[in-house]
């Protein structure tokens, strides 16, 4: 059963992250990046991610590709990607394919060849998670505070109208 | 039965090299943002599978702030993209050659 599931989903993944790759339609690669999210989550289920999966689906399904969506609907007509052909020759697309097909081959190749032992297991709870965030990595979150703002000063910056 | 570990890091391995082409292929600035989504998830998803494998909560921890890290970088990305598609109506990485010197 668990096996099952985890075929489903992790094959949902990856077809739904070809779509992004693929898809010719921004809209349709962000509705089809957000599948790519919400399996990744149940894949971080199957790990005992529990935290980490519902923050995953808060913080990505909810927040940011929302605002990616935003700004593609804002775009409106400009929010368009030109057809595969006319982004590159053909000779570079063969090339490009050639190179893709054995940069995976090779990772699979590694991948497989390497036997993990069974894991350990763990329960990533909220209460776990955040003893071990507020007692070993306190100043690194208390660094992300700043990262945050930082990330607001600029993006208000960045968009004001009169920014000159 | 319960799944290897080395699976999750192939499924990992897999959407990693997804995201490295669409970064290569796609020309609108917003996708190229979304295929560095698809790559950073796929280093958290290699995070949690560690986590898993040992028994650690470190690696959680760090996939956190690799969700943290992402969201800034989210925000600042699409505030440029705006800029741009404000400055030239197009978001086309291949036309935005007057940013050079």
């Amino acid at each position: 059963m668990n096996a099952i599931l985890f075929y489903v989903f992790s094959g949902l993944a990856i077809v739904s992250a070809l779509g992004v790759v693929f898809l010719s339609r921004p809209t349709r690669a962000l509705l089809s990046l957000i599948v790519t999210m919400f399996s990744l989550a149940i894949l971080f289920i199957f790990l005992g991610a529990y935290f980490v999966a519902m923050i995953h689906m808060i913080v990505y399904a909810g927040a940011v590709l929302v605002l990616f969506l935003f700004v593609i609907m804002f775009q409106g007509i400009g929010a368009k990607e030109l057809p595969l052909k006319e982004r590159f020759g053909l000779g570079s697309l063969i090339l490009l394919g050639l190179a893709g097909i054995s940069f995976l081959s090779a990772l699979l190749f590694i991948l497989t060849r390497y036997q993990t032992p069974p894991p350990a297991g763990i329960s990533g709870s909220v209460e776990l998670v955040g003893k071990t965030l507020f007692q070993n990595y306190l100043l690194p979150f208390e660094l992300t505070s700043i990262i945050l703002l930082l990330g607001v000063f600029a993006a208000v910056a960045l968009a004001k109208k009169d920014a000159t | 039965m319960s799944i290897p570990i080395s699976a999750y890091l192939i499924v990992s391995g897999i959407l990693f090299a997804i995201g490295l082409f669409g970064l290569l292929m796609r020309r609108n600035v917003l996708l190229i943002l979304l295929s560095i989504e698809i790559m950073l998830n796929a280093a958290n998803l290699n995070l949690i599978a560690g986590s898993a494998l040992h028994g650690q909560v470190d690696g959680q921890i760090t996939a956190f702030f690799v969700m943290v890290i992402a969201a800034a970088e989210v925000t600042i990305g699409l505030a440029i993209a705006v800029l741009l598609f404000r400055k030239s109506n197009d978001v086309d990485s291949n036309d935005i050659r007057w940013l050079s010197g």
